[in-house]
């Protein structure tokens, strides 16, 4: 683990410390109770969990403008709570029902949203990190200035297309993010089995793209280092490598029984590094919040879940004929006297 | 209020598991995340966690209890300030219907996995039997034969290898490797990174240099990572040296979809391994077959596609006790023989075709049901001969349509037997869709044991 570092501390404001409280607290009970609706047979099929790494993407959708684009594995929930997509589709779309972003169509590996530029949702580690780097083509190509995030894992970054894709981002000076969600372990497989050397930020060297680690458990510091990679890649630099250390606490998925670490390691992570517990620490101690507000807000979460919860069972299942839409897009008719 | 703590779901098939340990006990004060109990699942041993804060007010489902249902209840919660006396009845009894699906059916029930672990089929094979009369017989798993077959090539020779994702220190994603890294260490036992197109190609060069590697990979969906290595260097370097050098492997792993996993997880590729010249291509049903089937393909000289089941994984079938069972590629085998229609299908689909095959006698339709149980090289002799005798035929599998195994077989029946025809070749296929994930959606898009009814009976007139 990187050491924790509170140098970004002096110039945060209170209204910022509750926003990502907020927004961390919501990612973590939100999977909670998609844990919670997994074991009641609601969802189904895979299910993989983002609690314990809620820092890495509200770090950075802080330093991340309108516009902007992402795109992301199958551990993708907290990535679309954290760009404003809403808790009530998301949840629908774990149960699998019509009110669910995909209409029940993609469930908990396959969401998107184009209203919030959100890409995804992909099943094939390693394959989001080429198309990443095609958002950004087409950025550039279209001339704009958005900035586009590829998340990915520790296991991915040993994909032979994450290295087609820096090169090709770094050849054509694409306006990439890429994020290494480096929370330590490949499904059983931690990191040191599989990897010939752990920095994963160095390998953009060879290419050219400079690359940091960040404390992953730290929004200050996730939010820091992003808007300083969101700057390089505006200015049309070329891409931005990020390897940010975080933890899963929970199992790969649902079916995975964790038996590759010890309870120590995992119980150590949450009492000693908690991204929530952290920023709540700040809010207490700097006196930007009593006990009272937290608890407030706790309360509104709270709320907001249990809502989506309701909404995704209430919602119906989606009709039968959704089984045969969507397979093509419709062709636009030919204009005869063209 | 007390709330109920029920028997979670903690794999996609699990229906019912053992509460195998509680680590909390009555009047504990728990919080979320806390390890509330071990649960025994078709696959594993899970740990279950708390979700909600709470004191443990009751214990309902004592340790070491088998077959617990998903969804009962087996603990009570209090809050803060509550005690055990207010637990009353209703809190005890089984979950209210409050959390079931619009149309009053729990999701849980309405999409039981397609028949994971459920008890061997009635119907014998009568025809061409694998195994000597009188041979001792076991009842084992598809992968408890899997691994067998595996472990006894391994010991016979030593340039055999097992590599893939997860395949020896968690034992398996699907547990299928069970044991084989204590047997053999981790030299013939090798975990890899998540490369596919990198540890195929590896292989496909380990198998030149001369091993024999089986490349397990985590599910065929994965495979297409590296079907470059599959198809342009195992398949065909033996053409293109003249015969010098060829890929002795397997390449095996569940195909075909699971349990609502979705489009991306949900692929049968019988179809297009089937379509290269030059690999070999096995889908085994039974774990009889996937035994002797599987030690066949390790001593094969070419690239064999070895393609599993992940819901027949937990299926028990008798398995020959023998030194040294084998099964030869090429020989379907006749599982029922009948008179009025046949049912030809592989893999899964042999489930749909051998139930099908049950209702239809009830009904005084008398069908005979062939396994193929290899597509390369493909027994037609077999179904000819067949064909030839009842007239009629119904073919199954659960991949696409277009460009299937049985538009195949529908083809080389029409060349070779079309003056024995009363009735078109039909073909019953997954839907012309990528999976859907909704429970609903997913029932229907893939093949079901009525639309192999509804097929025969049209072949046949009825
Ligand atoms: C190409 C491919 N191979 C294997 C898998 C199965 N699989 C799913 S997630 C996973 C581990 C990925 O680990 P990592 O990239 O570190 O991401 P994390 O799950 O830790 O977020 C594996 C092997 C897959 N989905 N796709
Ligand atoms: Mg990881």
């Amino acid at each position: 683990m990187a050491t924790r570092k509170t140098a970004a501390k002096p110039n945060v404001s209170a209204d910022e410390l509750k926003t990502y409280y907020h927004d961390m607290l919501l990612i973590r009970r939100f999977e909670e109770k998609a844990g919670q609706l997994y074991g009641m047979g609601l969802i189904g099929g895979f299910c993989h969990l983002y609690i314990g790494q809620e820092a890495v993407v509200v770090g950075l959708e802080a330093a991340a403008d309108e516009g902007d684009k992402r795109v992301t594995s199958y551990r993708d929930h907290g990535h679309m709570l954290a760009c404003g997509m809403d808790p009530n589709g998301v949840m629908a779309e774990l149960t699998g029902r019509e009110g669910g972003y995909s209409k029940g169509k993609g469930g908990s590996m396959h969401m998107f949203s184009k209203e919030k530029n959100f890409y995804g949702g992909h099943g094939i580690v390693g394959a989001q990190v080429p198309i990443g780097t095609g958002l950004a083509f087409a950025d550039k190509y279209l001339g704009n200035d958005r900035v586009s995030f590829a998340y990915f894992g520790d296991g991915a970054a040993n994909q032979g297309q994450v290295y087609e894709s820096f090169n090709m981002a770094a050849v054509w000076k694409l306006p990439v993010i890429f994020v290494i969600e480096n929370n330590q372990y490949a499904m059983g497989t931690s990191q040191k089995r599989s990897t010939s050397s752990p920095e994963i930020y160095k390998r953009g060297e060879p290419f050219g793209i400079p690359g940091e680690i960040v404390d992953g458990m730290d929004v200050l510091a996730v939010k820091a280092a992003g808007e300083k990679a969101v700057a390089h890649c505006r200015s049309g630099e070329g891409p931005y490598i990020l390897e940010v250390k975080t933890y899963r606490y929970r199992g790969h998925s649902m079916s995975d029984p964790a038996k590759y670490r010890t309870r120590e390691e995992v119980q150590n992570m949450r009492e000693k590094h908690d991204p929530i517990e952290h920023i709540r620490q700040m809010l207490i101690d700097g006196k930007h919040a009593t006990e009272e507000d937290l608890k407030e807000i706790d309360k509104s979460i709270k709320d907001v879940v249990n809502k989506s919860a309701d909404f995704a069972k209430e919602s119906p299942e989606p009709a039968l004929d959704e089984l045969w839409t969507d397979i093509y897009a419709d062709v636009a008719p030919q204009d005869e006297d063209a | 209020m007390p709330t109920q703590v029920l028997m979670p779901a903690l794999s996609p098939t699990m229906e019912e598991g053992t509460l195998a340990k509680w680590l909390v006990k009555e009047g504990d004060t728990v919080s979320s995340g806390d390890i509330l109990a071990e649960i025994e699942t078709d696959k594993a041993t899970m740990e279950f966690e708390a979700v909600d804060e709470g004191v443990i007010g009751k214990i309902l489902v004592s340790e070491g209890t088998e077959g617990v249902k998903v969804n009962d209840p087996i603990a009570i919660m209090l809050e803060e300030g509550e005690s055990a006396d207010d637990i009353d009845d209703d809190a005890a009894a089984p979950a209210p219907a409050a959390d079931s699906a619009p149309d009053g059916k729990a999701p849980a029930e309405a999409e039981k996995p397609k028949g994971a672990d459920a008890a061997p089929l009635e119907i014998k094979s009568n025809a061409s039997p694998d195994w000597p009369e009188g041979t001792e017989l076991q009842t084992q798993t598809v992968r408890e034969a899997l691994r067998d077959a595996m472990a006894e090539e391994m010991r016979a020779d030593d340039t055999v290898y097992l590599m893939g994702e997860e395949v020896a220190e968690y034992q398996g994603a699907y547990k299928v490797s069970q044991g084989l890294l204590d047997e053999f260490g981790d030299k013939r036992v090798v975990d890899t990174p998540i490369t596919e197109h990198g540890f195929a190609g590896l292989a496909v060069g380990a198998a030149f240099g001369g091993l024999k590697p089986i490349v397990e990979f985590m599910t065929f969906n994965f495979a297409m990572q590296a079907m470059d290595q599959i198809i342009n260097s195992a398949a065909k370097t033996l053409y293109m040296s003249g015969g010098q050098m060829g890929a002795p492997m397997v390449f095996r792993g569940p195909n075909g979809a699971a349990a609502r996993v979705a489009a991306q997880h949900s692929q049968d590729y019988a179809a297009w391994y089937a379509h290269i010249p030059g690999l070999k291509v096995v889908m085994p049903y039974s774990a009889s077959d996937a035994k002797g089937l599987l030690k066949s393909a390790i001593r094969d000289p070419n690239p064999v596609i070895f393609l599993e089941n992940e819901l027949m994984y937990g299926h028990s079938f008798d398995v020959p006790v023998m030194d040294d069972f084998t099964i030869p590629f090429g020989k379907a085998r006749i599982w029922k023989e009948g008179k009025d229609v046949t049912i030809v299908s592989f893999g899964i689909g042999m489930k749909y075709a051998l139930e099908a095959a049950e209702k239809l006698a009830e009904e005084g339709i008398d069908a005979e049901v062939i396994d193929l149980r290899t597509l390369r090289p493909l027994d037609y002799d077999t179904v000819l001969a067949s064909v030839m005798k009842t007239n009629r035929c119904v073919t199954v599998e659960e991949g696409f349509p277009v460009a299937s195994i049985g538009n195949h077989l529908s083809a080389v029946i029409m060349e070779r037997a079309f003056d024995y025809l009363d009735a078109p070749v039909l073909n019953c296929t997954g839907k012309d869709v990528p999976m859907p994930y909704a429970a609903n959606l997913e029932k229907h898009a893939l093949i079901t044991t009525d639309e192999v009814i509804e097929a025969v009976k049209k072949v046949t007139y009825r």
